[in-house]
């Protein structure tokens, strides 16, 4: 495994990468309106935490993290279907995926 | 005081004497409905049952010997014991057969008269726990147990002063006997708190015992001696707390007769009998009883002349002869009060009973400016009444001269109290027979249906009058004065009880008998002069008493009571209700509701602001949440 390591870019490269499209998850959460388009921004961050993992995984030269990442994919699949059933039972309800329609819990 | 042998075989007997009228009461309580009528025969019999005992208890205990005995120990703290005990000596002997003996008499007495009443099981189950009461009083080796007596008969004459609930005016009678007994009881629990902490105790042989080893005037004495009279003057209506027992006259006759007349009112005098070493030693406090007793004594009679309510004159007599002993008790002459308290027991249970079967002659009437001329319709009410007029009025040979005569005796060296109380006395000859001038002479006032309703009461009611009539007649000869050469049987039996302080006192003020003869005929002078008077006023000139709007000047002064009534209610009642109104505006509507509003509104002010958190806006709720998880970050990096 050591000589596969060797010919990879540093691993500062991943850590800018990931948190490079984390940030860009973050900000499209909290600035787009659109439900999908926040839920698929979550999912950005998801990957993007996933990214690191397995780089560190792979860096530590332990299969622990990549085993982690593969039960996360999972657990973020069954998320994400449950999540997008929520949104079209939204739109159903609201004919709107816009989360500023959401305002019902208002004090 | 010395210490005999326990007469142990007497200890089953005195515990039932007190028992026996509890037990009453609970069945009647409890079981009043199945038993009906049967009931009031049961708490009568049980009240006689005491009775027996007492005599039993009576005839094999005799003077030198008694029974003080500890039944547990209640509350014990440091070298300090309170035990609840009982004391039988020659005092409680005399008290437990006056209570148990005119407590039969009248129990009999309320089967006849109470017999139409609704709440006629309800009264006997009263009454039996009211004798409870008073036994307990009476019997208790200590302080303690006899305040437990002492609250006890008060919530007693509460309940039967109120027994007719229904009426507003007797509940407020109540209120106010229940109000003012309570001003007295602060100054007997008082008392109490000093002896516990001076004397070391508060059974009797403690107090006494450590009291004798003190000088006599010790100020701590007085203070005690001074709390305890309060608490006597409470209970026994002297001045200034005796408005309470005329108006306690709202309860059925026979409560007057029993509680307010012959038994629980005269708990104050036993008390100070009882604690006698300690007043010997305060010879301050004995004067203000002396003088608070004369007051009393002259006041009271002298507004029983107005009265017009058959039993507000027997209350005002009361509460005068209560002053009577408490001026014998203030001369030092112990035994003659308490002398005065069983005769007077006798003649004044006659009278109120007596006032009693006329009311119920009459058909509820108790004014007597409707009466007159009763003396055919119920002869026998009539002669046992003249008896305890006569005996009340200190007419030789009945009960009321020997006593009044030994107290008056004990006076005499004390010019000016001797002639207040002669005046006194005068006096009560004088509406005593005002009184019974009015009710049994001349002829019928009242309406023509009363007049045909007239009748003589039943055999129950009838009994106990000829009883006591006998009594009246016959107590005096208990205290033959010493000019008749025969035993004072009265100041023999007590004199265990009043040993110490004859000798704390000293010089005994003894009339010679050329004095004594003199003292008894310008007694008996006052007292027929007074009869006269009266005999002249109502029966030869026929005169009634005027109604109430006619009185002028000073009459109007006397019959309105002195307006002591209204007095209180300008001076202490008024006071006390514009003071709960600043109360109720200031402090609780201001102070205490301002404190529960603002909290009140505290919360709902801080609900209303943190509600504006919750926009219900999903993208302000993300952004929140990511704003805390970099907080969260920072502080972890931070750390």
């Amino acid at each position: 495994m050591k000589e596969v390591i060797t010919n990879t870019p540093p691993q500062n490269w991943y850590l800018v990468l990931s948190t490079l499209l984390f940030s860009i998850g973050v900000m499209g959460v909290l600035l787009r309106r659109n439900a999908i388009i926040i839920l698929m921004c979550i999912e950005l961050m998801l990957n993007s935490v996933n990214l690191l993992l397995v780089s560190f995984s792979a860096y530590a030269g332990n299969t622990d993290g990549q085993v982690f990442v593969f039960f996360i994919m999972v657990v973020a699949a069954a998320e994400v279907a449950v999540g997008l059933a929520l949104l079209v039972s939204i739109y159903r309800n609201l004919g709107s995926t816009d989360i500023d329609v959401l305002s019902k819990l208002k004090g | 005081m010395e210490q005999f042998i326990q007469p142990i075989n007497l200890i089953g007997p005195s515990l039932l004497v007190p028992l026996l009228p509890l037990l009453g009461f609970i069945l009647l309580i409890f079981f009043g409905k199945q038993l009906k009528t049967l009931g009031p025969w049961i708490a009568s019999l049980l009240v006689l049952g005491s009775f027996v005992l007492s005599v039993y208890i009576f005839s094999s205990l005799g003077n030198e010997n008694n029974l003080d005995y500890d039944l547990f120990t209640w509350l014990r703290w440091g070298d300090v014991s309170l035990n609840f005990g009982i004391l039988i000596d020659p005092l409680s002997l005399i008290m437990l057969l006056v209570v148990t003996g005119i407590g039969f008499l009248i129990h009999l007495y309320s089967i006849g008269y109470m017999h139409h009443d609704e709440g006629f099981v309800r009264f006997f189950a009263y009454l039996n726990l009211f004798i409870f009461f008073m036994l307990l009083l009476v019997m208790g080796n200590s302080y303690l147990v006899m305040f437990i007596g002492w609250e006890g008969v008060g919530l007693c004459s509460y309940l039967l002063i109120g027994f007719w609930f229904t009426n507003d005016a007797y509940n407020d009678a109540a209120k106010k006997a229940f109000i003012m007994n309570r001003i007295g009881d602060l100054g007997f629990l008082l008392g109490m708190f000093f002896m516990l902490f001076y004397l070391g105790g508060l059974d009797y042989a403690t107090v006494l015992g450590n009291a004798s080893t003190m000088e006599k005037g010790a100020p701590i004495l007085i203070a005690i001696t001074l709390l305890m009279f309060v608490g006597a003057m409470g209970k026994s209506a002297q001045i200034p707390l005796y408005t309470w027992l005329p108006d306690a006259m709202a309860g059925p006759t026979p409560v007057s007769a029993l509680i307010h007349a012959a038994t629980m009112v005269t708990a104050g005098i036993y008390m100070i009998v009882r604690s006698n070493i300690l007043y010997s030693l305060a010879p301050f406090t004995l004067e203000i009883v002396m003088w608070v007793g004369v007051a009393t004594s002259l006041f009271a009679a002298i507004i029983g002349i107005k009265q017009n309510d058959i039993k507000k004159v027997l209350a005002y007599s009361t509460v005068s002869q209560l002053g009577l002993m408490f001026a014998a008790l203030g001369l030092g002459a112990y035994t003659s009060g308490m002398f005065h308290v069983v005769t007077h027991a006798f003649f004044k249970a006659l009278l109120f009973l007596g006032a009693g079967s006329v009311i119920h002659a009459m058909g509820g009437e108790q004014d007597m400016r409707r009466m007159g001329g009763l003396w055919k319709y119920i002869r026998l009410t009539a002669i046992t009444f003249l008896i305890g007029t006569l005996a009340i009025s200190g007419i030789f040979p009945f009960a009321g001269f020997f006593s009044k005569d030994e107290i008056l005796a004990a006076a005499f060296h004390h010019k000016i109290v001797w002639v207040l109380l002669s005046v006194s006395s005068m006096i009560t000859a004088f509406y005593m027979f005002r009184l019974f001038f009015l009710t049994f002479f001349t002829t019928f006032r009242g309406t023509e249906e009363e007049k045909h309703h007239l009748h003589e009461s039943p055999w129950t009611m009838t009994l106990p009058l000829a009883v006591l009539a006998l009594f009246a007649i016959g107590a005096g000869f208990l205290g033959m004065p010493s000019v008749m050469h025969m035993p004072h049987w009265f100041n023999g039996f007590l004199a265990p009880v009043v040993e110490t302080s004859k000798t704390i006192l000293g010089e005994s003020h003894h009339v010679d008998h050329s004095t004594e003869i003199m003292l008894m005929l310008v007694a008996t002078a006052l007292a027929i002069s007074s009869i006269i008077f009266a005999y002249v006023v109502y029966l030869n000139r026929k005169s009634i008493p005027e109604q109430d709007e006619e009185t002028k000047g000073f009459a109007k002064w006397v019959s309105n009571k002195f307006y002591i009534d209204e007095l209180y209610d300008r001076v202490i009642v008024k006071p006390i209700m514009v003071l709960s109104d600043i109360f109720h505006v200031v402090v609780d509507k201001l102070i205490i509701d301002l404190f529960v509003n603002a909290s009140a509104w505290m919360v709902g002010f801080t609900g209303r602001t943190l509600r504006l958190v919750q926009t219900g806006n999903t993208g302000f709720y993300i952004f929140v949440m990511v704003i805390a998880m970099m907080v969260l970050l920072l502080i972890q990096l931070v750390q």
